[in-house]
């Protein structure tokens, strides 16, 4: 395909791909996320054989995608253009599907969504509640394009952004439109991503860097991955215009090593944008130059922190190192690099497009936009949404996520893995917002949110996180190396029952001291989780210890 | 794995030292695991000195410097897991495979590795074997299809 060389040439591309489309045709998109896959293996092959034996081959489409979040119903099927969508569907579905819905014009009934509380059904994905109830900003689009094709997000208005940025926009005007729409990192902090890339812009040094983070190692969290895998052109879209704004002409995706999908999605993204004169030497005509290179995690929980990221980057051992100078100002080979994980880049193509005024209507008054959240756990569905910030976290576990299941009550909702933070069911009606979270300690993190159900120990799934982290610990500071590990001893011997009067004052002074001394936030925020449930649920800790009882009767040497 | 297959990766990244993460996980894609005569030949033509290289693979968790069974079992211990019974799941392999986490069975058809999310949360405890989850399968089922 030629190369695109001006915003018109990019906007004839699109109504060509449009011209040559018959919006009538039938389309079946099949879910191939992470869930579904494992489920429906073989089944586009499926699809096709049986298109074929009813002469069908050529006359309808059949198209793999991205997740379509609602994982715990899948395997999904939806055919376009009238949007049936099927739940749950298995290899032995297919003959029926293409024999009653493409052939016939008849609904599967029996594939159909049921509304487990009203018993209401529902033919069309976005008739869902789970989807109707979304703001799907982001994910929207996953369903609707084949994530190998470039000309199926190019039809949906892709590149535009980046269109308008590069010929209509100064960098100064770009970095000012994200300032203004006050876009917060979605890794974890919540920083304001204008800031740090007008940090990265002003820095001296000449050369710069641009990284997409999608390590995405906390446990639980896979709705980057969820996106970039369905969209990776969408990310790709946001780190263009962003090494655009901030000067930068090399940029780096570092993502997990152990997703073939997203590999191979990532790398033939990279490469049909090069052909397309997306990438690479003078960007559409506009004279500007971007090049990017993938590298990977390799299974190592601290890679995600930034310094150590970018050590990983170097080609050497990912330890963190000391950040007094911001890697914004000397990052990757001590030159400045401006590290934004996946959803945060995503966000950047609508914010152009768009304007800052329109994405400030969305969201509270300091955390605009919307959020992917997944969540898990003791919940019947689950699965990724993306709702705008100041949705309740009842809405979340009750609405979306459908309660808890075997008719047991909540107990607590998690958020952030590791390092994150719980909240007792008493606080379910705060508001997703960054910081009316973190006041209450239970920071968003990466928006992992796990539903905890009465059977739940505390002092257990603390005991687990400190594990997690001391394994995951790189050992080169002393506060977080020994600290965590001296926590976690002292958090086995409790749900061992041998615990002792002054362990939590022990555990509390400890976590001031890895709070305060540990080298990257692995360390420093070790503490947090445990921090919080002695805050919440302390009288389960002391029922452990003085009373050598589990009141969620899990412990099983206390039963 | 010869020469020639080490040299046709190296090059893919022009011999560039500040690669050698990639030329490591593409040798371990191809010959399942990294011998130390390979190390050291990787070591030589990048010219990184043997030292660094030993920390990149020991310290990186996939990197495997005894070689691995022919089918990879990895088993996953993230939180969505493990409120749903990973550990359980864990002991029943172990039982199953008679081997521990990190180590191959003596015939090499099996060796087991614990880790993090694959995403996949919503299949939990999940479990694969050579990449493929296995859902809605008990493990001695799942165990058979690949003996």
């Amino acid at each position: 395909m030629a190369r695109i060389n001006s915003a018109a040439e990019l906007e004839e591309r699109r109504l060509g791909i449009l011209s040559k489309r018959d919006p009538n045709k039938l389309c079946i998109a099949v879910c191939n996320g992470n869930g579904c896959s494992g489920r429906n293996e073989g089944i586009i092959s499926v699809f096709t054989e049986e298109l074929g034996k009813q002469s069908l081959d050529g006359k309808v489409d059949v198209r793999a995608t991205g997740c379509h979040g609602f994982c715990e119903k899948g395997p999904f099927v939806v055919i376009y253009p009238e949007e049936i969508c099927y739940t749950g569907v298995t290899l032995e579905d297919v003959p029926e599907i293409v024999a009653q819905t493409v052939v016939g014009n008849q609904v599967v009934d029996r594939l159909v969504y049921t509304d487990p509380a009203t018993g209401e059904k529902a033919v069309r994905q976005s008739d869902i509640p789970y989807y109707k109830n979304q703001t799907r900003l982001l994910m929207g689009n996953n369903p609707m394009i084949n994530p190998k094709d470039i000309d199926e997000y190019l039809a949906l208005g892709g590149y535009a952004g980046l269109s308008k940025a590069l010929f209509e926009m100064t960098p100064e005007q770009v970095l000012e439109e994200i300032k203004k729409a006050n876009l917060r990192g979605r890794g974890g902090g919540g920083f304001p991503a204008g800031s740090k890339w007008e940090t990265t812009r002003n820095a001296p040094e000449k050369v710069k860097y641009v990284i997409v983070n999608g390590h995405e190692g906390e446990p639980g969290a896979f709705m980057d991955r969820a996106l970039f895998t369905g969209n990776p052109h969408l990310v790709l879209e946001g780190l263009i215009i962003g090494a655009y704004a901030i000067g930068s002409h090399l940029g780096f995706i570092y993502t997990r090593h152990d997703s073939p999908e997203l590999l191979a999605n990532i790398r033939t993204a990279l490469k049909q944008a090069e052909e397309y004169g997306l990438l690479g030497k003078d960007i559409m005509g506009s004279g500007f130059d971007f090049e990017v290179e993938v590298h990977f995690d390799i299974g190592i929980f601290v890679s995600g922190e930034s310094s150590a990221l970018m050590r990983s980057i170097e080609g050497k051992a990912p330890e963190p190192t000391p950040k007094y100078i911001r890697t914004s100002v000397s990052g990757i080979w001590g030159k400045p690099s401006n590290l934004n994980n996946i959803e945060t880049w995503a966000n950047v193509p609508q914010i152009i497009s768009k304007g800052s005024e329109w994405y400030s209507t969305i969201g509270t008054e300091r955390s605009k936009g919307t959020k992917l959240i997944s969540f898990f756990g003791n919940v019947c569905n689950t699965g990724v949404v993306e709702v705008p910030f100041g949705t309740s976290l009842k809405e979340i576990v009750y609405g979306f996520g459908g309660g808890i299941p075997n008719g047991k009550k909540l107990k607590a909702v998690h958020f952030g893995g590791a390092m994150g933070g719980s909240l007792p069911a008493s606080m379910i009606d705060t508001p997703l917002d960054f910081d009316g979270l973190a006041k209450v300690g239970a920071q968003i993190g990466a928006g992992a949110l796990m539903v905890l159900d009465e059977d739940t120990c505390m002092v257990d799934l603390a005991r687990f996180f400190m594990k997690f982290l001391s394994e995951e610990s790189c050992g080169k500071c002393v506060p977080c190396r020994e600290g965590v590990r001296q926590m976690l001893n002292i958090l086995t011997n409790i749900t061992e029952g041998k615990g002792k009067e002054g362990d939590i004052e022990l555990l509390e002074e400890i976590s001031e001291v890895v709070g305060e001394a540990a080298l990257c936030s692995l360390g420093r925020t070790a503490p947090a989780p445990l921090l919080g449930m002695l805050n919440y649920f302390r009288d389960e800790f002391e029922a452990h210890i003085k009373e050598k009882r589990c009141p969620a009767h899990f412990c099983k040497n206390l039963q | 794995m010869d020469n020639a297959a080490i040299d046709h990766i190296i090059n893919k990244y022009q011999g560039q030292a500040r690669f050698l993460i990639q030329i490591l996980m593409e040798i371990q894609e191809e010959n399942r695991w990294l011998p130390r005569e390979v190390l050291k030949t990787v070591s030589e033509k990048l010219d990184v000195s043997f030292r660094q290289v030993m920390r990149i693979a020991t310290m990186y968790k996939t990197f495997s410097l005894v070689p691995k069974g022919h089918n990879e079992i990895h088993i996953c211990m993230g939180n969505a897991c493990h409120v749903r019974g990973a550990e359980r799941l864990l002991k029943e392999v172990q039982e199953l495979t008679g081997i521990k986490p990190g180590e191959t069975d003596s015939d090499g058809k099996f060796s087991l590795e614990i880790g993090c999310c694959r995403g996949n949360c919503c299949s939990g405890p999940v479990m694969e074997i050579g990449g493929k989850t296995q859902d809605k399968m008990s493990p001695a089922e799942a165990l058979k299809n690949y003996e």
